[in-house]
């Protein structure tokens, strides 16, 4: 799967991802992806294509535990989040809708906005500009919600609704 | 080694002698809340394919976020959740007015020492300050724990931060909160449970060790954690809604860092946008214009920080280069404000009271900023956009640093106001 790159800095909050004025506004993911980003890059939203990529420094999705942030990305096209780290309740609920977030000690620096950019997870490689970069794979009680594509189909099939 | 708060926490929930940093386990929190996303859940808990809420008398709701409602669209959310909860049985419900969910949940009995609380509501941290180990999830989960009751958690490390020393006049529970975040970082204890403790902290009461455990999500901890004592059991006594046990950490427990501060330096904070860890002491943004102050939140929008705030106003005015909003975390805070004549002092100095709720703190509503503005506020975020135009700027501080700021129209720092 293969796109190219958003990059951002350190301490992406949920509210420049979605904004709190629309949070208790009842709405569908495709009209989230509209504002997605809107109070940090508002070309954002407009120009991202279906398989890009979002890069981030430290602390990605701080701050609300609003899901919208995950959703709307997701609903964007965004195909993964790559971040140095992760604020725990963002990088739960993109689990949780089966967003894949990746966390990479090293060679964020490196990508640059609009770099293609690679991943394979079944290796658990992140290609980028010739080099291979490994990651972490997720605990096993994870990953099961994410190749579930989410909780909720995770929840039914255990409930066996499905 | 003993274990930490988290670790027998966890461990007793979860029905196991005891846990290991990072072990994964299964369990079933003793409340869960959620607020005006509550129609949203519903939505989703529709998709898991279970009709009932198992265990409604876990759950507690509250509408804050958005009242009342100030459009249609918010007005059409509040009805599906209070059908949403009829349809439930959900005998916990708090309709808009009641107070912001944080301070709804002390003040009714829910947050007790010992209690594993979640909400989807990242400050759910807030109720650690009274020994609960409580976190925020997300809307999917939330809609899973309607169904099953279930969630999984992996148990965190633990940071140990004490405070000795004396806090000076005029200085607060959120002068320090903010310079603890400024020297962690925003992400300093990222995934980690916070435990405060030692001297300054066991003089606090529990408005203030209520203002530490809110903002330890400001500095990514999963939990902040204050251990319960006599101040707890008298705050509790008449509030507690089931009987409690509280959970002590073991003193031989191993901590991943051990932090310390002496309350007795500290001076004024401020942080500036657009983080929570920009911080500065007042001393240092004295002068500067503020446009709006906004005094309230589940921060600082209880009675001492209103009568903190009225001291300072009472008998004065506000700037006219300036406003000032009152926002009270609760009812029961309005009224007791209003029997003590906090209130009138506030209301007298030209402060405008809106209703106990969120109000503009997430900016959906009641006082949103246009570009170009800076509002000082005692709430818990500055981010980018967070009250209204991204083109705003937001800096947090104290309610009495918010009190004298109101009096002057600029940044001011509230010692100069001490009697
Ligand atoms: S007052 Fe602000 S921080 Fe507190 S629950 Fe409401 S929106 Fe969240």
């Amino acid at each position: 799967m293969s796109g190219t790159i958003w990059k951002y800095g350190d301490d992406v909050n949920t509210d420049v991802i979605f904004a709190g004025k629309y949070t208790y506004q009842p709405m569908e993911p495709k009209e989230m992806a509209e504002h997605a980003m809107e109070d940090l890059d508002p070309e954002f939203a407009g120009k991202v294509a279906s398989g890009d990529f979002v890069v981030a420094g430290l602390n990605f999705g701080c701050g609300s535990s609003r899901e919208q942030a995950a959703t709307c990305l997701k609903a964007a096209g965004v195909k993964a989040v790559i971040a140095r780290s992760f604020s725990r309740i963002f990088f739960r609920n993109a689990i949780n809708l089966g967003l894949p977030v990746i966390e990479l000690k090293e060679g964020i620096d490196e990508m640059k906005a609009g770099d293609p950019l690679d991943i394979d997870f079944t290796k658990g490689i992140v290609h980028h500009a010739g080099r291979e970069l490994a990651f972490p794979a997720l605990p096993p009680e994870v990953l099961a919600i994410l190749e579930a594509g989410g909780l909720i189909p995770f929840t039914r099939k255990r409930l066996g609704v499905d | 080694m003993g274990m930490t708060f988290a670790q027998k926490v966890l461990a007793a929930k979860a029905g196991l002698e005891s846990v290991e940093v990072s072990q994964i386990v299964e369990l079933e929190p003793d409340f869960c809340l959620s607020h005006d996303n509550t129609a949203a859940i519903a939505k989703t808990f529709k998709k898991i394919g279970v009709d009932r809420v198992k265990n409604p008398e876990r759950f507690v709701i509250v509408l804050d976020h958005t009242v009342p409602a100030a459009q249609e669209k918010y007005a059409i959310n509040h009805k599906e959740i209070r059908e949403f909860v009829e349809a439930q049985g959900i005998k916990n419900f708090f309709d808009m007015g009641v107070g912001i969910c944080h301070q709804v949940l002390t003040e009714k009995g829910f947050a007790l020492p010992g209690k594993l609380i979640l909400g989807s509501d990242s400050h759910t941290t807030t109720y650690g300050a009274l020994g609960a180990f409580a976190a925020g999830v997300g809307r999917s989960e939330m809609a899973v724990l309607y169904a099953t009751s279930k969630i999984w958690l992996k148990t965190p490390a633990s940071f140990q931060l004490i405070v000795n020393g004396t806090l000076q006049p005029g200085v607060t529970a959120k002068d320090l909160i903010l310079r603890i975040i400024g020297d962690i970082g925003a992400d300093g204890a990222l995934y980690k449970s916070v435990e405060f403790s030692g001297e300054a902290i066991s003089a606090m009461d529990i408005s203030s060790r209520m203002v530490l455990a809110n903002m330890a999500v400001e500095m990514g901890a999963k939990n902040g954690y204050i251990a319960a004592d006599e101040k707890t059991f008298a705050y509790v006594k008449d509030r507690a809604v089931v009987d409690f046990d509280p959970v002590y950490p073991d003193l031989d427990a191993d901590y991943e860092e051990v932090m310390e501060w002496d309350a007795s330096e500290l001076t004024p904070q401020v942080a500036k946008p657009h983080t929570v860890d920009n911080v500065v002491s007042v001393e240092e943004l004295a002068g500067m214009a503020i446009h709006q102050c906004l005094l309230g939140t589940c921060t600082n929008g209880r009675l001492e920080d209103l009568r903190e705030a009225a001291a300072i106003l009472e008998g004065r005015k506000v700037h006219p280069k300036t406003r000032l909003l009152i926002l009270p975390a609760s009812q029961e805070i309005l009224m007791q404000a209003m029997e003590d004549g906090t209130m009138q002092k506030l209301v007298g100095a030209g402060g405008v009271l809106l209703n106990p709720g969120c109000g503009p703190c997430l900016g959906a509503h009641q006082g949103v900023l246009a570009p170009g503005e800076k509002c000082l506020s005692t709430a818990n975020r500055n981010f980018q956009g967070r009250m209204g135009s991204r083109d705003a700027e937001i800096y947090l501080a104290s309610a009495a640093t918010v009190a004298a700021s109101a009096v002057e129209g600029v940044v001011t720092d509230p010692r100069r106001f001490l009697k």
